[in-house]
């Protein structure tokens, strides 16, 4: 085992002030540390939201202690209003997609890791970075802020289709103000994206180190790389549309509101807009936001995989070739989102065959993920735990993805809870487990010291048996025509549903409960978990050639030179059973591509 | 899997050729150069930088083109009216102001690269063009006034929305342009002026002119 305690240190000392130490920080490392607190956060608040909704749906007159704490107006008498409940789902699905799943597995793990699995000491432009992490958490005040308002959040979906986004109060509480606040917070959460993206993709053209060539980049990196060029796409796109609502609503223009709109006996002074155009514009953005969340876990799920299987995968170029793949259909088939928009049908078709082509790279990744663990050394370890687990989720989200990319299907499932059920699983939370993965197997490098394995184990299980509990029943309630987005059940044929809605509703609360074990294990590990080594894995990249957790300017001085492809595992006539990318030993291994 | 190690080689490892290079990225390091050279000699990350943030405020400017387009396309009530004649005026100054920008690009090479100068400091050029760039934003709001002369304010007409925010938006990232350009001004100022900082922000400077010409075209045929 490598161990560079004992020499390591910084050779340029950082920061001693605790403002530019720990709040306006200029340290990748510190950033990233800070966008994984933003994403627990978030988390936190979003899982919140979610059992106040399973609650109602399961119990709709229930009342639910202290809710009209949150909102006097949205529960009276601690029982929500329809209207507070599509509140709720929007701030719930907001907050999830944007300040969680791009925040923990992109920019959190990618801030920290990155530089170092190239060989940097930081990134290029650090300014851009700490202003990258605070953009974001102004748009998570300005988001959460929304709350607080009089009539509270917007209830149009985190979709925010108009023209009921783009009409104002007229259209129900939180249509005013509070969704100027949605489209403002997400124009900023842009704005900060793209700041990071910029740093990410200089980083890993830029900074790499000595003998760190493309194909020997660990797959974390790529897939931060090719994650990073589909946010500076997306974002870019997603800001102007933003800006267009925020004048529909402020400025009286007309892009997105149709003529002769009559809204509550009321004619909208707007003449000719498009409602089919914020759709376009938001799922160009809105598709490859699903693959901006996957495909890190998808690098995070690869690179532990193969420290735990103690092999490489069947191939790295065919893995990396995948989700740059998936990265380009990406912008091709967003309009399976509007298959029952209106749009003409003959556009479906044209979606729905790149929708099924891009199922092709991803099956390919699942297939190497699978394949390689025949005939493997397994350790069973809480990272590798929640890897499999990913890989579960991934399998079931997708395979529900194969009827969903027919239109003939869609318009039979579109607004049902199957795509409720498919959309937690293969991005929601399958990307989760990639996070939790990411946490247990690059917590000691951060933080230096060991998570309980034990405590990861239970909290794996529990998770693992409560999501399914949750999310399979959403594919029979759709099937059963159970239409989403409802805030209470009244129809015959969806009362016979409801038992079904209250055993989710159990296991959602005893699923979000588990996460207790979760961050106790996070909250003790940090002060007094085990200290850990510096390569307790015993894995190949750069971020275990260095301390737990790194100096300053991550190397002690000396940056590493790069001497193989990052997972030489499963080496013969050696003490240990791999090689790090640092050692300079010559090898000759008949399994290595690059 | 078939794999042995063999002992330290003394220099050559597989794969690498001769220990050189900088990732194998536009290998520029002599070999046998030390790692800390490599960063030195590796392209500075402003200048891919400065292309990766080009390409967003492409992809920006696109979303809004294909806006125009889908709005236009089933509109009944898109008025058609004429771009206001300074618009032809500020064109040309922009572009003035790229010349002026490349003849101070070439003073500043000549004097960093110890050639002599006669003449006055060869800021004057970037002074120029700074006037040059404010000049324009000038000329941008007396286009503005012009319109709302004629009664076209922002929410007259989808044609006047657009064009408001083409212009706005366009003037915002040329604000950006300017701001560069004045730290450019400072650090030569004081003999810390890196080359590629001069060189990225003449790139993006350009391609501000690039993008408005763009604009112009977009908007005198759809508006």
């Amino acid at each position: 085992m490598h161990d560079m305690s004992a020499q390591a240190h910084a050779a340029h000392a950082g920061p001693t002030g605790f403002i530019r130490k720990h709040v306006f920080s200029l340290d990748h490392k510190v950033i990233g540390k800070q966008y994984y607190g933003l994403a627990l956060l978030a988390a936190i608040i979003g899982m919140f939201l979610s059992w106040v909704m399973r609650i109602h749906l399961g119990w709709t007159n229930f009342a639910i202690p202290g809710l009209h704490l949150l909102s006097k107006n949205g529960a009276p008498g601690d029982v929500m209003t329809p209207e507070y409940y599509l509140q709720l789902m929007t701030m719930h699905g907001t907050i999830m997609v944007f300040f969680v799943l791009t925040t923990a597995p992109f920019a959190a793990f990618g801030n920290f890791f990155l530089p170092i699995q190239v060989g940097a000491e930081d990134m290029p432009f650090p300014r851009f970075n700490m202003m990258s992490f605070w953009v974001t958490f102004v748009s998570f005040i300005v988001m959460v802020a929304a709350f607080f308002v009089p009539d509270g959040p917007s209830l149009a979906g985190w979709t925010q289709y108009a023209p009921l986004s783009a009409i104002g109060s007229a259209a129900g509480p939180g249509q005013g103000l509070g969704e100027v606040l949605w489209a403002s917070s997400i124009a900023i959460f842009c704005i900060g994206q793209l700041l990071g993206s910029l740093n990410f993709i200089t980083t890993t053209l830029d900074m790499r180190t000595k003998g760190m060539s493309l194909w020997r980049m660990p797959l974390t990196t790529w897939a931060w790389f090719i994650t990073s060029i589909m946010g500076l796409t997306a974002f870019a796109v997603l800001m102007p549309a933003c800006i267009l609502l925020i004048l529909d609503h402020v400025a009286g223009t007309s892009f997105f509101v149709p003529s002769n709109l009559v809204l509550n006996d009321q004619v909208q002074p707007h003449s000719g807009g498009s409602t089919l155009l914020w759709q376009h514009l938001f799922w160009f953005f809105g598709h490859p936001e699903v693959y901006i969340a996957i495909v890190p876990a998808m690098g995070i799920v690869s690179h532990i995989l193969m420290a735990t299987l103690r092999r490489p995968l069947l191939s790295h170029r065919v893995l990396v070739y995948s989700m740059g793949g998936i990265a380009v259909l990406s912008y091709m088939v967003y309009g399976h989102h509007m298959f029952v928009s209106g749009m003409n049908p003959i556009s479906s078709i044209a979606f729905s065959f790149p929708t099924l082509i891009i199922t092709i790279p991803a099956t390919i990744i699942v297939l190497i993920w699978l394949a390689s663990l025949y005939g493997s050394k397994m350790r069973l370890n809480t990272p590798c735990l929640f890897s499999l687990g990913m890989i579960s989720m991934f399998i079931t989200g997708g395979v529900s993805g194969f009827f969903l990319a027919q239109p003939s299907l869609d318009i039979m499932l579109h607004a049902t809870y199957f795509v409720v059920g498919h959309f937690h699983f293969v991005m929601a939370v399958s990307a989760m487990f990639g996070i939790f993965a990411g946490t247990y197997f690059w917590f000691p490098k951060m933080f230096g010291r060991m998570m309980n394995d034990t405590l990861g184990k239970i909290h794996f299980w529990l998770s693992f048996v409560g999501a399914y509990c949750i999310f399979m029943p959403f594919h029979y309630l759709g099937l059963a025509s159970n239409v989403r987005r409802y805030q209470a059940f009244t129809d015959d044929y969806l009362q016979p549903l409801i038992p079904v809605h209250r055993f989710i509703t159990i296991a959602a609360i005893c699923t979000g409960a588990v996460q207790l074990i979760f961050i106790y294990n996070l909250v003790h590990s940090r002060f007094w978990g085990k200290p850990a080594p510096d390569n307790p894995w015993e894995a190949t990249s750069l971020e275990w050639s260095t301390t737990s957790p790194p100096p300053f300017d991550n190397f002690g001085g000396t940056l590493p030179v790069v001497y193989h492809d990052p997972y030489q595992y499963g080496i013969e006539d050696s003490t240990s059973d791999y090689v790090m990318q640092t050692d300079p030993r010559n090898i000759q291994s008949q399994g290595d591509e690059a | 899997m078939a794999t042995t190690i063999h002992p330290p080689a003394s220099r050559v490892a597989r794969g690498l050729k001769n220990a050189s290079g900088n990732g194998g990225w536009r290998n520029l390091v002599p070999a046998g150069g030390d790692p800390r050279a490599a960063q030195e000699y590796a392209p500075p990350p402003a200048s891919t930088g400065i292309w990766v943030f080009v390409a967003a405020v492409c992809m920006t400017f696109a979303a809004l083109t294909s806006a125009l387009v889908v709005r236009k396309g089933g509109a009944l009530d898109w008025r058609h009216f004429t771009l206001p004649y300074i618009l032809y005026l500020n064109t040309a100054v922009l572009l003035a102001s790229s010349v002026t920008l490349e003849v101070a690009r070439r003073q500043v090479a000549a004097f960093m690269g110890g050639l002599e100068i006669t003449g006055a400091n060869p800021s004057r050029w970037l002074y120029a063009t700074l006037s040059l760039g404010f000049l324009f934003l000038a000329g941008q709001y007396l286009a503005w006034r012009q319109l709302s002369a004629q009664g076209l304010y922002l929410a007259t007409n989808p044609s006047s929305s657009f064009f408001y925010v083409f212009t706005a938006l366009h003037a915002v990232h040329l604000l950006g342009g300017l701001y560069a350009m004045t730290r450019v001004i400072r650090k030569l100022n004081q003999h810390v002026l890196r080359r590629v900082t001069l060189d990225a922000t003449a790139h993006y400077w350009h391609f501000m002119d690039v993008l408005w010409i763009y604009l112009l075209a977009l908007l005198w045929m759809k508006l």
